[in-house]
């Protein structure tokens, strides 16, 4: 199964890089670049997203906004949703956890370990 | 085309001769880009005199050079036949200003001879190497020394 | 390799653009910061740009670069957590470790390296900051840095492929493997592979989710076949909490799990399976016992009665062993969607997938699926990365059809064809159609000179540090756009300026301080558009030339004869002649012998002009002034000795035909005309061009009178004034090196190429031939 992915980073080359890494290996992906254009893509996609991908430190709407809005909204209150983050530190696991968050991707990530994590939380 | 008419072709070369006043010159024929008629040239100021000004090339400036002048025997005597030889020199292109085109020629590498050293301290030659061609001799000019920029700047 | 062909140079390429743009937020942050804007949200700006180098650095393991960037970040961490209170001792320190990362990515960029002792000093600075005594402060997310290789990926999914093999394995047997095959308990057991494992490899793993996994969006499901493809599996469902069906509640959690797992993997690895929801169940592994196998096997026995009696029910339990968490999900989940969907496996075509990228967004749909997978979905501006040689190109036909427009229009008229209506509109058309072509191409050349003041401000506190001043730049119209090659060719020049403006233009802060200023110096760099022209300022608050000392040097040096009566304009102009140096010893900074002059040549040699304006105890302000474009020129088409020629329209302030009483001699050769009530000095352009010997009379000539840098004015003599128009600048450069008076050339109408003058070459030319004129500059002003 080819899953749908959305994957939310404010940085261009993060975007190509997870772009190209969840191409190769075969699955679909959508972008965005913020938070709030990352609700806006959320809405236009139906289905929903088997997993989303989001990027912590962001302008307009970070990720531990962009989590609360979209666990807020009926239809994804269980989308699976990794954090994608340099800062491995337990606080803010935690924060992104409370927020809503499945799980997290330490940057910078080897396709493998992406992959894995795909799996772990969206099989 | 069999691998021995490649060889052959391989040491040979096809050079273009025009007539600088009574002489015959020549230059590869993989150098040259096109052959025009005479135009008007604009003057360059405080240039040196072998330089004859610019013309329009399709948009771009195209220097000309009289190589009679540049050879040291006088500026080129005016004539409906004179025509402007485009070469590409180093990366740049000049025009060559000669009396007239006389023959594609192609000679192999036996054929060239070197030319005789010259040892006076008059203008130079600008010739790498002279060939025989029907009783004729043809000089092949050395571009690179006939026109580097450098010193058509410091002229 | 083309980067057409290779994706990861293409996203390479990419991250040192977008490095760019992250500097220049970077600067601009740290700016804003220096200005009092310590607000979070500027201080988070700035984290993130350090923190997103950081991250694509670590992509593509430029380590110098991750680690440095870590340590900033460290540093802004703390600032933005208010550890850290932004003093101007820390700005410093931040806006060094700004310049220090600039190098590192263009080191990183053009592979070359920077010296590590100027790292290591940045990075202390930092860290002492924050009273870190290291880089390693962090070390286990540096180890992280690893070459990114997406190309390795269809080799390398290990996981993957072991799971496509396992599920349709699982899926092919509808008999649940027996724990019988697997071994009798305590009795050697069989791996996966089917080789021997000793007993106990293993683990008895218990998994109770909570409520908050579900919440979090997690799924049992997933992980329990991720357990599976570690090894054999056998998985008892609990269902003893399971509330009647009317009580059940969706969102909460019943199920709990007893996993057998023999596997020869590590603990570790297992819980790492665990790694997102650790903390949203009860986990507890321990290595499989004899007891545990027995369990296993009794099991067993009771999953064999029941394929026997499919109508009898689980019991407290239900075992299924393999493909186990396929059925037991659906109830403890409550989301029906797994229910009896095959369990995803690997995508057999890995490429099919990303076909729809970008689909499915309504607003700007097409504009999204125009700009290709590489961007995806996402909603930039769309812009695209153009080769410069393709504009170049562009700049280049353009200018071929401004040309052939004019060559169209001079042959209808001559043609008599203007008097048809039809034709006269359709050619004004043709030529605002051109004019406009002519205007957007060269706006594509338009950058904003925002990256050319970002580098200045880091002159700046380099040569304040470097003279021991302290120094402030301000900036105003940063988004003045101005053409590529004009912002390239302008950071030397300008670079020269503001060093010489923090070395000679500010006094030290001593004096200042007794001269009532604040210690601090201020240099204000500025740009604009003013009439047609861009005009970019270097402005100190100094104390302003000090004519008397210029006065002095350039005697000294036999610049000006000894009794030169020069005016104060007269005086600053000094400055720009060549080889004059204000400095008594050779500074560090604006010394190596390159002086105004060198700057005024540059300047000039972008069509531009450069002017000074000095107030005692108040500064000096340079003022570069500049064409907007480097490819066309409103010039006056004049004839002189029987050439056309082409002068540039801003240098011409009045023009005049010559009487014969309007000319003035002075000396054997100098002549002059008086304009009002100053006399200008006559060139005689068809003389100094070298076309013909000097005219014995310049009665009833055409005069042009031009203005010159320093402000003074001279008078070009000529035959007439053809026409006035824009023409195309062709560079000489190319073919000819330079050639004095002239600053290129052009095609005009009829095709034959008219060279356009510099004037204040042609005037300065000829006054060095004749030095002895020198002294007529008191009379010029």
């Amino acid at each position: 199964m080819s899953l749908n992915i959305l994957a939310v980073d404010d940085s261009r080359t993060m975007r190509d890089m997870l772009n190209l890494t969840l191409t190769q290996a075969g699955f679909t992906t959508h972008l965005a670049e913020d938070g709030q254009d990352g609700l806006e893509v959320l809405e236009s996609l139906d289905p929903e997203p088997d997993v989303i991908i989001t990027d912590i430190n962001m302008p307009r709407l970070d990720g531990f906004g962009f989590i609360e809005a979209v666990r807020s909204r009926d239809r994804h209150r269980s989308v699976p949703i990794l954090v994608l983050t340099t800062e491995s530190a337990p606080e803010l696991k935690q924060r992104a956890r409370e927020t809503g968050a499945s799980g997290w991707i330490v940057k910078p990530f080897d396709p493998e370990r992406l992959v894995r994590a795909l799996k772990m939380v969206a099989g | 085309m069999t691998d021995t008419e490649d060889k052959a072709k391989a040491d040979q070369t096809e050079l273009l001769s025009f007539r600088v006043g009574t002489q015959e010159y020549a230059v590869d024929i993989m150098t040259v880009r096109e052959i025009r008629g005479w135009t008007n040239a604009t003057p360059l100021p405080h240039a040196p005199p072998f330089v004859r000004g610019v013309i329009n090339l399709r948009g771009t400036v195209l220097t000309i050079v009289d190589l009679s002048d540049r050879l040291g025997m006088g500026p080129i005597e005016f004539s409906e036949r004179n025509v402007i030889i485009v070469v590409e020199a180093g990366r740049q292109l000049v025009g060559l200003l000669v009396d007239a085109v006389s023959d594609i020629l192609t000679v192999s590498a036996e054929d060239l001879q070197p030319p005789p050293e010259m040892l006076t301290e008059g203008p130079r030659t600008f010739v790498n190497a002279l060939t025989i061609v029907q009783e004729r001799m043809v000089r092949i000019l050395d571009l690179d020394a006939a026109l580097p920029a450098a010193e058509i700047e410091a002229a | 390799m083309s980067i057409e062909n290779d994706p990861m140079a293409e996203i390479r390429a990419t991250f040192f653009i977008e490095c760019e743009e992250l500097l220049e937020a970077l600067q601009d942050g740290l700016q804003a910061m220096e200005e009092g804007g310590t607000d979070d949200e500027t201080i988070n700006i700035v984290f993130r740009a350090v923190h997103s180098i950081k991250g694509g650095a670590g992509a593509f393991g430029l380590e110098d670069l991750v680690r440095f960037a870590h340590r900033f970040e460290s540093v802004l961490d703390a600032a933005r957590s208010h550890q850290l209170e932004i003093d101007g001792e820390v700005l410093s320190v931040l806006f060094r470790a700004g310049d220090m990362l600039n190098d590192l990515v263009s080191a990183a960029r053009d592979g070359e390296a920077v010296d590590p002792s100027l790292t290591e000093e940045a990075g202390k600075a930092l860290d002492a900051l924050i009273g870190a005594d290291g880089p390693d402060g962090d070390g286990a997310e540096e180890e992280e840095v690893a070459d990114f290789a997406p190309m390795a990926l269809s080799l390398d999914l290990g996981p993957l492929d072991a799971g496509e093999g396992a599920e349709e394995n699982a899926a092919g047997s509808d008999v649940p493997a027996a724990p019988g095959e697997a071994g009798a308990p305590g009795g050697p057991m069989a791996g996966p592979d089917g080789s021997p494992v000793s007993a106990g490899t293993g683990f008895r793993i218990r998994f109770r989710p909570h409520s908050a996994l579900f919440a979090s969006g997690n799924e049992p499901l997933h992980l329990l076949r991720l357990l599976d493809e570690m090894g054999t599996m056998t998985t008892l469902c609990r269902a003893e909490d399971l509330p009647p069906l009317g009580e059940m509640d969706c969102e909460k959690s019943y199920l709990h799990w007893d996993i057998f797992l023999e596997t020869s993997e590590e603990e570790n690895a297992i819980r790492e399976l665990f790694d997102f929801v650790e903390d949203v169940c009860d986990l507890t592994i321990s290595p499989l016992t004899g007891e545990d196998m027995a369990e296993l096997v009794r099991h067993a026995e009771a999953i064999a009665r029941e394929e026997v009696s499919p109508g009898g029910t689980a019991g407290d339990g239900a075992l299924m062993a393999g493909d186990a968490p396929g059925s037991s999900g659906e109830v403890a989940s409550g989301k029906p969607e797994a229910e009896g969907s095959p369990p995803p496996s690997a995508p057999k075509t890995r490429k099919a997938g990303g076909r729809s990228v970008g689909s499915g967004r309504n607003e700007g749909g097409s504009k999204a699926a125009g700009k290709g997978k590489a961007t995806g979905g996402v909603k930039t501006k769309p812009t695209v990365r153009v080769d410069l040689e393709r504009i170049d190109r562009l700049v280049n036909l353009v200018g071929e059809l401004v040309i052939n427009q004019a060559m169209i229009s001079q042959s209808v008229e001559k043609a008599g064809l203007l008097t048809n209506p039809e034709i006269d509109s359709g050619l004004n058309e043709f030529m605002q159609l051109t004019r406009d072509i002519q205007d957007s191409v060269m706006m594509i050349r338009a950058q904003p000179v925002k990256s050319l003041f970002q580098r200045m401000a880091r002159i700046v506190r380099e040569s304040a540090a470097a003279v021991g001043k302290n120094v402030r730049l301000r900036t105003e119209g940063e988004g003045t756009e101005v053409d590529k090659t004009v912002i390239e060719n302008l950071a030397d020049p300008l670079t020269h300026m503001i060093r010489n403006a923090v070395d000679h233009g500010l006094e030290s802060p001593e004096e200042r301080v007794a001269a009532g200023k604040p210690a601090q110096g201020v240099v204000t760099l500025s740009a604009g558009h003013r009439s047609g022209r861009v005009v970019i300022t270097v402005s100190d608050d100094g104390g302003g030339i000090n004519r008397e000392r210029v006065l002095r040097i350039a005697i000294d040096k036999g610049l000006i004869p000894e009794n030169a009566e020069l005016s104060d304009n007269e005086i600053d102009n000094l400055l720009f002649l060549p080889g004059f140096s204000t400095a008594n010893e050779v500074s560090d900074l604006s010394g190596r012998g390159v002086g105004m002059d060198v700057v005024r040549s540059a300047i000039q040699a972008l069509s531009g002009r450069i002017t000074i304006q000095s107030r005692p105890g108040e500064g000096t302000t340079f003022t570069i002034s500049l064409p907007l474009t480097l490819a066309v020129l409103d010039g006056m088409v004049v004839e002189a000795a029987g050439q056309t020629l082409v002068v540039p329209l801003n240098t011409i302030s009045e023009t005049l035909t010559l009487g014969a009483r309007d000319i003035r001699v002075l000396g054997p050769e100098t002549r002059m005309v008086q304009i009002r009530d100053t006399f200008v000095q006559l060139f005689d352009l068809g003389a100094e061009m070298g076309y013909r010997p000097p005219l014995e009379s310049f009665a009833g000539k055409v005069v042009l009178l031009v203005a010159l840098e320093d402000e003074s004015r001279a008078a070009l003599v000529i035959d007439g004034i053809v026409d006035q128009r824009q023409v195309v600048i062709k560079g000489l450069q190319d073919t000819f090196g330079r050639v004095p008076g002239v600053a290129a050339a052009t095609i005009l109408g009829d095709g034959k190429i008219a060279l356009i003058l510099d004037p204040a070459d042609i005037v300065a030319n000829s006054r060095n031939k004749a030095p002895n004129t020198q002294a007529d500059l008191s009379l010029a002003g």
